[in-house]
């Protein structure tokens, strides 16, 4: 009897803590949807490179999500501090140690190319593909292993360190063809850890409000 | 048919375009200088030259070497006498041989590109070509000695 008592009486508690989190959450979700809003059209206004809208908070929080995927095996494992790649999950030097060379595709009989083909290779662990398999070359490094957040964010928005690239040009190299493929990186290998839409989305949120740099 | 030009000679080829360039040139041409070592472009006993390339046949599909110059082993010099196979016969490099085509091509890529190799490029453009039975001391030799035999216009190259 007591039992019942109290147990009736969680849940009418309940069911007042219900409404509350509705309340909240449609709350939460009108402002997601003002912000989406904002954003989309912040984008457009960006690629006619008119001024961006700047957000310190809502912009740091985007670059802490781009910088899981920028530090992921998928995408650091061809931004190396040496000149030899990574490969694997485990990003450790790619066998064979082959070089960046002077263009980033690799040196003598050592080109990227010569292994890694236009497409994937079929099979476990097989060579991925892409018809412009390379590093960045000697003279812009841009490198991601090793960096912090700070340090990647105000490298990625320095045109001396991030391959001469305006805003206009960091917009469009969220599609670029080499970093879809991390999305496509052939059997055996993990994927980043979002989808490329969710990180095209913070991506250009970091950069629409202001591209700021994480304190640390 | 898909036409191919293999060392300097057109060959009609029945395949589909996905075969491995390596099966097309030992199993449906012939010429099996070129070896199967692992399949995965992990051992570089099938390295062959795709416009001056040196691709590993087989991860390479037929359809990429369509419109292209392919040259093996066999066709790496018209009498045998490049630098570099005077200098693999001089030293007497090869041990059972199966990875010496391909070691052969990749080093015919650096010895083009690079006409004084230093050590440290041959480690550069050989650290991806195998050798089961240990020649590496040997093919190094053979690298230099092939490099000053091409400086002094020794060879046909
Ligand atoms: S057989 Fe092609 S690299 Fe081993
Ligand atoms: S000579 Fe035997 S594998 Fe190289």
């Amino acid at each position: 009897m007591n039992k019942q008592i109290s147990n009736r009486r969680n849940y009418s508690s309940n069911f007042r803590l219900l409404i509350v989190i509705g309340l909240l959450c449609g709350g939460i979700g009108i402002m997601a949807f003002t912000m989406n809003k904002d954003n989309s059209l912040k984008v457009v206004k960006s690629n006619s490179l008119s001024p961006i809208k700047k957000d310190s908070v809502t912009s740091v929080k985007a670059f802490q999500q781009v910088y899981t995927v920028l530090m992921s095996a998928r995408c650091m494992n061809c931004h190396p501090s040496g000149n030899v790649p990574l490969q694997g999950d485990d990003s450790h030097l790619h066998t064979m140690l082959p070089q960046r060379g002077i263009d980033g595709k690799g040196v003598y009989a050592m080109k990227c190319a010569n292994c890694h083909q236009p497409t994937n290779t079929a099979g476990l662990h097989t060579p991925p593909g892409n018809p412009n398999w390379h590093l960045p070359p000697a003279n812009m490094r841009m490198v991601f292993q090793g960096r912090t957040p700070r340090q990647l964010a105000k490298q990625l928005i320095d045109p001396k360190q991030n391959g001469h690239k305006d805003l206009k040009k960091l917009i469009a190299h969220a599609d670029d063809g080499l970093v879809l493929a991390g999305w496509n990186p052939g059997e055996g290998r993990t994927l980043p850890p979002m989808s490329h839409a969710a990180f095209k989305k913070a991506w250009l949120t970091w950069l629409n409000t202001g591209a700021f740099a994480p304190a640390k | 048919m898909i036409a191919l030009n293999i060392n300097k000679k057109i060959y009609h080829i029945d395949a589909d375009p996905e075969t491995p360039l390596l099966w097309v040139l030992r199993d449906h041409v012939g010429l099996v200088g070129t070896k199967f070592g692992c399949g995965v472009a992990q051992c570089g006993a099938c390295v062959v030259h795709l416009n001056g390339e040196a691709v590993r046949s087989c991860v390479t599909k037929l359809s990429r070497a369509v419109g292209k110059k392919v040259v093996t082993i066999e066709g790496l010099s018209e009498k045998n006498d490049h630098p570099l196979q005077k200098a693999w016969l001089e030293l007497d490099v090869s041990q059972c041989g199966y990875c010496q085509a391909g070691q052969i091509m990749s080093a015919a890529v650096l010895l083009k590109e690079n006409k004084n190799p230093t050590d440290q490029d041959i480690n550069d453009a050989m650290a991806g070509n195998i050798c089961r039975c240990g020649t590496y001391l040997r093919i190094r030799e053979a690298i230099h000695l092939a490099s000053e035999l091409q400086r002094k216009g020794g060879g046909n190259s």
